[in-house]
Formats: C-alpha cells, sequence, structure tokens
C-alpha cells in the first residue's frame, strides 16, 4: 500500500497539502445519480431537486452528488464514501440502489438514507416515490382526443411494475376517451440511450402511431416525434426546447418540496423513517403547461382531470379493467390498492404485444 | 531542423517498458493544466484524483476490489493477444459466467453447504470456456473472424442474464422487481479484512496473475504462444498448430472472464443483476496493452484504471469536477501510450535542412 502510494507521490512531483480543511458545522447532503446530470430527464429533475435545498437553506447546507454511478459493484462504494466523508443526508435515486443502500446504512446508524423507488426500509432509511401513472392517467386522456390513426407508441425501459404501472394508466384514460385506440410498446432495455429511445421511436411511427410516449429519460423520442411531424410528451421533466411543436405536455416530478422538508428535518432532528409515496396532491407530480395547438376543450378536460385525482374523487384504477385477455381484473365499483400497484406485472386490455417475463 | 522518425532494427526492450511511465506522466502533466484550465488548483485537484480515494484503509481495499476483475480478465486476453487471438467478447464471458455461477446459487438458495462457492466458481469458469468456445470454433472451422464473433456474443449474453434476471430467476419476494434473491451466506466469498468487501477472489486473482507469469516464462507453452504471435510461418514450420492456439487463448481467456463474473456476483453485488459489470471485459483491454501483455504489468495497469474511477468518484464528492474527468483520464493515458508507443520501433532523428532538400 505505501508503496504505491509512494509511486504515485512521486509521479505527482509535490507534497500535497492535507486535503479536507476543518469542516464547518453545515449540514452535508449527497446525491447518487444513476444518469448524467445533463439527461433533462429524471437525473436531471433530482439534481434541480438538490439545487432546492441549496437555495432554501443557503449556506447552512452543503451539497454533493456523483453522476452515472452503475447500479453494480460501484454503488455500495460511492454511498459508503458519501457517508464517511461527513455527508450526513444521503439521497439514492435510482432502484438499483436498493441493496448497497441497505447495506451502508446498517454501517452507518447515524446517517439519515432516502432511497427513491424502492421498498426495504430501516430505522434511519426511508424510501420515497410519486405517483407518476397519475400524469400518465392524464396523458392518456390528451393522446385519445389528439390521435387519428388511434395507435400511440410507447417506448419503454425495462417490465418493473412501476413501468408497467405507467402504460397501463394510460391506456386506461387513453380508451376511456377513444375505446379502439391501442397502445404498442417497444422495450428499449436503458433508462438512457437518445440514440436507441430515438430508433425505438422512428419504428413506432412508421409503424402508424401518430402520439410517441416515452418512460425513458432523454428527450430523444421526443425530437424525433418533432422532426416526423407527429405528437409527443416530455418525460420527468419540461422538454418543450426539444420539441416545441410536438410536445403536447410533459409529466414532471417534482422533488423540490420533499427535498427541502427532509433536509430540514435533518436539521432539527425530526427526520423518522418512512415510506412517501405523493402524487398531484402533494405537487411532486406536475403536468407541463398544455400546448396551444391542444383544443380548449381537451385542455380543459386534462385540468379537470387533475383537479379530481387530486382531490381523490378520480382514481386511475378504478374498475372494472379488463386484462389482455378480456377479463375483468378490477370489478365495477373497486380500485386497484396500493399494494397491487406495487407489484403490477400484467398489461390491461389495448395493450399490443406480450409483457417480457 | 526537421524531426524524422527512423525504424529501428529492433523494437528498443528499454523503451518497451519506459512508454507507459512516460504515458501517465504525460497524463498528470495534462491533467494539471486542465484542472489550472478549470480553475481549479492542480495540485489540490490531482491529490483529490490520485491520493485521497485510498488514503484510508478502507479505501486501498476498495481499489483491489476494483482492480481484481480488471486483472483477471486482462490477463487471459493478454495470453490471446499475444499469440494474435483477438478476444474482444471477455464482457460477455464475464456475463456468462456470472449466469452460470449466479444459477448455482440460485437452485442451491437456503443451503448452507460448503461446495456451493467451488460449484459457482467451475460453473463460472464452464460457462465462460463455453463463450469463448463459439468463437474459437467458428475461427477453426470456418475461419471467421474472432474479433467480430466474441464481440456480438458479448451482446446475446448480457440479453439472456436480462432475461433471466426479469424472468425465472427474480426474486420471488422482490415486487417483481429485476434482480435475484440476496445469495446466502453459503455462495458469498469470503471477506479478508473485517469491515471492507475484499474477497477471497481478489486474493485467487493475484495468484493466478502469478501462475500466468510462470506459464508465460517458463514454459513450453508460454513460447509457443509467443513465436504463434510473432511468427506464425515459423510457427508452423515448428510443428506448433495455430489452431491448438486460438482454442487455448480463447477457452483460457474466457474461464478468466467466468471466474471474475463470479467473483463480481459472489463479492461485491451478492445477487444477480440485469447488468453485473460496468464494461470490465472492454476496459481490461486496455489495461491488458497499458501493461504491455505482461502480468507485472497488468497488475499496475489495473490498479491504475481502477484508482482512475476512484478518482473520478471522489473528485466529484469533493470538488464537483463532472464525470466526464474519468473517461478523459482514460482517454488521455491510452492516447500517449499509443503515441509513445511509436518510438519503441522507431528513433527520432534530427535532419538538418539541407539533407532534407534531397527528398
Amino acid at each position: 500500500m505505501s508503496r504505491f502510494k509512494l509511486v504515485l507521490g512521486a509521479l505527482l512531483g509535490a507534497a500535497v497539502a492535507a486535503g479536507g480543511a476543518a469542516l464547518a458545522e453545515e449540514l452535508k447532503v449527497g446525491f447518487v445519480y444513476v444518469g448524467p446530470i445533463g439527461d433533462h430527464g429524471w437525473t436531471y429533475r433530482h439534481d434541480i431537486g438538490r439545487q432546492a435545498i441549496e437555495k432554501a437553506l443557503g449556506d447552512k447546507v452543503k451539497t454533493s452528488y456523483v453522476e452515472s454511478v452503475a447500479e453494480g459493484q460501484d454503488a455500495e462504494r460511492v454511498i459508503r464514501q458519501l457517508a464517511s466523508s461527513g455527508h450526513k443526508l444521503i439521497f439514492t435515486t435510482s432502484f438499483g440502489y436498493m441493496n448497497p443502500t441497505m447495506k451502508v446504512a446498517k454501517r452507518f446508524p447515524n446517517v439519515h438514507f432516502e432511497h427513491a423507488t424502492g421498498y426495504k426500509r430501516d430505522k434511519n432509511l426511508s424510501t420515497y416515490m410519486a405517483r407518476f401513472y397519475e400524469g400518465r392517467y392524464v396523458a392518456g386522456r390528451i393522446a385519445g382526443a389528439m390521435t387519428k390513426s388511434g395507435t400511440i407508441g410507447y417506448i419503454a425501459s425495462f417490465p418493473i411494475p412501476e413501468v408497467v404501472r405507467g402504460i397501463n394508466a394510460f391506456t386506461l384514460a387513453l380508451r376511456s376517451v377513444n375505446p379502439t385506440a391501442t397502445v404498442k410498446v417497444v422495450w428499449v432495455n436503458t433508462w438512457y440511450d437518445p440514440g436507441k429511445e430515438g430508433d425505438a421511436a422512428k419504428a413506432l411511427i412508421d409503424q402508424g402511431a401518430d402520439v410517441i410516449l416515452q418512460h425513458t429519460d432523454s428527450p430523444g423520442p421526443l425530437q424525433v416525434a418533432e422532426a416526423r411531424g407527429v405528437w409527443g410528451f416530455g418525460q420527468a421533466s419540461d422538454m418543450r426546447a426539444f420539441a416545441p411543436k410536438a410536445q403536447l405536455s410533459a409529466i414532471i416530478d417534482n422533488w423540490d418540496g420533499y427535498y427541502v422538508a427532509r433536509a430540514k428535518a435533518t436539521m432539527d432532528g425530526t427526520w423518522d423513517s418512512r415510506d412517501t409515496w405523493g402524487g398531484f396532491n402533494t405537487g411532486m407530480v406536475e403536468m407541463a403547461p398544455y400546448n396551444e395547438r391542444i383544443p380548449a376543450e381537451i385542455v380543459a378536460d386534462a385540468k379537470a382531470t387533475v383537479a379530481a385525482i387530486s382531490a381523490g374523487t378520480l382514481h386511475p384504477f378504478q374498475g372494472p379493467i379488463k386484462n389482455q385477455d378480456g377479463e375483468v381484473v378490477v370489478p365495477a365499483g373497486k380500485a386497484l390498492d396500493d399494494g397491487a400497484l406495487l407489484g403490477m406485472d400484467w398489461y390491461v386490455e389495448g395493450v399490443q404485444g406480450k409483457l417480457p417475463k | 531542423m526537421l524531426l524524422r522518425l527512423e525504424s529501428r532494427r529492433a523494437p528498443s526492450v528499454l523503451l518497451t517498458w519506459l512508454t507507459p511511465v512516460m504515458a501517465i506522466a504525460a497524463t498528470l502533466v495534462t491533467g494539471a493544466i486542465i484542472f489550472a484550465a478549470m480553475g481549479h488548483a492542480p495540485g489540490q485537484a490531482l491529490y483529490t484524483f490520485f491520493i485521497l480515494p485510498i488514503n484510508s484503509g478502507y479505501g486501498f481495499t476498495e481499489l483491489l476490489v476494483k482492480a481484481t476483475p480488471l486483472a483477471l480478465i486482462a490477463l487471459g486476453l493478454a495470453i490471446g493477444f499475444r499469440s494474435s487471438v483477438w478476444n474482444i467478447g471477455a464482457e460477455g464471458q464475464l456475463t456468462l459466467g456470472a449466469v452460470f455461477g449466479g444459477g448455482v446459487a440460485i437452485f442451491t438458495h437456503g443451503s448452507e453447504s460448503i461446495f456451493i462457492l467451488p460449484l459457482m466458481m467451475l460453473a463460472g469458469v464452464v460457462g465462460g470456456m463455453l463463450w469463448g468456445a463459439i468463437p474459437a470454433y467458428l475461427k477453426t472451422r470456418f475461419n471467421a473472424n474472432e474479433i467480430l464473433v466474441s464481440l456480438m456474443l458479448t451482446y446475446v449474453a448480457t440479453l439472456a442474464l436480462s432475461a433471466l434476471v426479469h424472468g425465472p430467476w427474480k426474486d420471488p419476494g422482490g415486487y417483481n422487481f429485476p434482480e435475484s434473491v440476496l445469495f446466502g451466506d453459503a455462495a458469498l466469498l469470503p471477506i479478508l479484512v473485517e469491515g471492507t468487501r475484499l474477497h477471497l477472489g481478489s486474493l485467487i486473482a493475484l495468484l493466478l496473475l502469478v501462475a500466468g507469469w510462470f506459464v508465460l516464462a517458463r514454459t513450453l507453452l508460454g513460447f509457443q504462444v509467443r513465436v504463434v504471435g510473432m511468427a506464425p510461418m515459423a510457427a508452423s514450420y515448428a510443428g506448433f498448430q495455430q489452431k491448438r492456439m486460438v482454442w487455448i487463448a480463447l477457452l483460457v481467456s474466457g474461464a478468466l472472464a467466468g471466474l471474475a463474473g463470479v467473483f463480481e456476483i459472489a463479492g461485491p453485488i451478492g445477487q444477480l443483476l440485469p447488468v453485473v459489470s460496468p464494461g470490465y471485459g472492454f476496459t481490461a483491454i486496455i489495461v491488458a496493452f497499458l501493461g504491455r501483455l505482461h502480468p507485472l504489468g497488468i497488475l499496475i495497469a489495473a490498479l491504475i484504471l481502477a484508482l482512475s474511477y476512484l478518482g473520478g468518484e471522489t473528485a466529484q464528492i469533493e470538488m464537483r469536477l463532472p464525470q466526464g474527468i474519468t473517461g478523459v483520464f482514460q482517454g488521455m493515458i491510452l492516447f500517449y501510450l499509443l503515441a509513445s508507443d511509436v518510438l519503441i520501433r522507431y528513433r527520432l532523428r534530427l535532419l538538418a535542412p539541407a539533407a532534407e532538400s534531397r527528398s
């Protein structure tokens, strides 16, 4: 060990001052991101949340982040590095960080951990997620009214419950407006690959889709929609800049409020381990401004849908719901509970193709 | 005065070992200039990047954990590269090794037998060899290009793993999320230093590097590897079979990559995930060449590449440097190495303008 360090020291050719100057009594908050902060989608919105903490709490906090951390061997090291370098609150923002976060949380009982989209909790480990499917439902209402071909293209990342839930919520809303419309799904097996996402969009448009939707993180599909003159939706953030004509709206993740609240709770000692699943009602999910080319009555319907979901009078998974075989799986008068939503592994009627298993 | 490259009669042995050092030195100098241009104190930035990550016992063990798969795979690749067999698909062989080894762990889940771990390693080796055997067979039987075949098989392997983890091997209690059960203790590699992730696999990798050195330097097989690579005609006159070399190279590199895959899932990861390697099979190609296809060189090169990953993370946390800095450093090392390698076969000559006017 020491020899290796010596060699390196010689290469550097200089004695270097001891790093890590005395720390002030500020709260250090760390973030682990699965993509680059410039993805304009998922990671970008988490980074906006990080900046919201800095804006709200000023010089009482210091934030750090590590981007594009692979969900394998590397995650545990990065999380542990944040924990051991004085970060007292650490957000790990992808499902694949669940077990690494658990392991590190056990070793650092005095550090608060927050894991997005997972289901394992501990005394010092909370989980949080947003009900993105509520936004998908609104998108479905708009798409049902806007589509002429009755075919919607949906670019999906991985067949996990969160993504399947989005496809189903969208399809239910779509067919509540347009009962014969169908959804074609392409699985790209990536969260972020603008080229691959764009290629999938092209293939779907070639098959007749005139509205494109994606559950991946880049603006790639929207840019294709813009170029090919079809409609699209932004994912995670308002992507209008990439597709001023094509973007009907966007389902925005807004972590700002949650992140600031959790940082404050850590500072004043009221932080507790909990599971948060917020939707329109908590502001965690928002719709971006609607495209001016959408007729006014459709915009009004979308706004009413948001209000109804927010108020709890409309549940996106309200029965009757049929599966792909036409069997009624949720009877009229019933709605799926959170447990069923969290483990969702089947398609509703109207989705074409088989769910990869 | 002009500079001219003149070919040497024989490659310079001294420079073969000196150019990697030159490349690293040039990388550090360029790195310092880049840091300065970005408004960071170069000394502090280089310290954060290269020293801080391994400034603690834990950090140093992490360096070894990260270097283990790189060194192991590069060792196998080096044997092939020396004999001009170009296995570019170590990533796929690693993945299939993880599939085979992980399969053992999943099917024996709940058992505490001490045979599980050895069986996983054996299965991983078999898996990697199987994935190496396909390009070997196609090369020797149909003369299919092993670069393309092995590279393409990487995608087959990663998709196979993804399909298994999304499907039959999914954790039944895992809310349909794509990951296997967490392996039981009997399927996990023993930890060498309590409180760290340094596992038995790192030690085995080190022993294999020593064994690799012995085979390459001291055995007839090692001699054959070199002769076939450098002078295929001479090798065939001497009765060395080139086809046999293709098989050996791909089976050995496949076996070591497969073993590296098992070490990853039975070591730091502890379960099967849709993706188990962030590209170790490809990074190991850089490691093999940076290490001069020599086991000792590979050990050093694996540590340097591993350090560049760790340093990139530390630089992000401590100095908010962008993540791309890791790629910049890795790219610079390779670029300077390739550039300075010219000096091994050529020497620089200063020419007077008069002499130049002849041409």
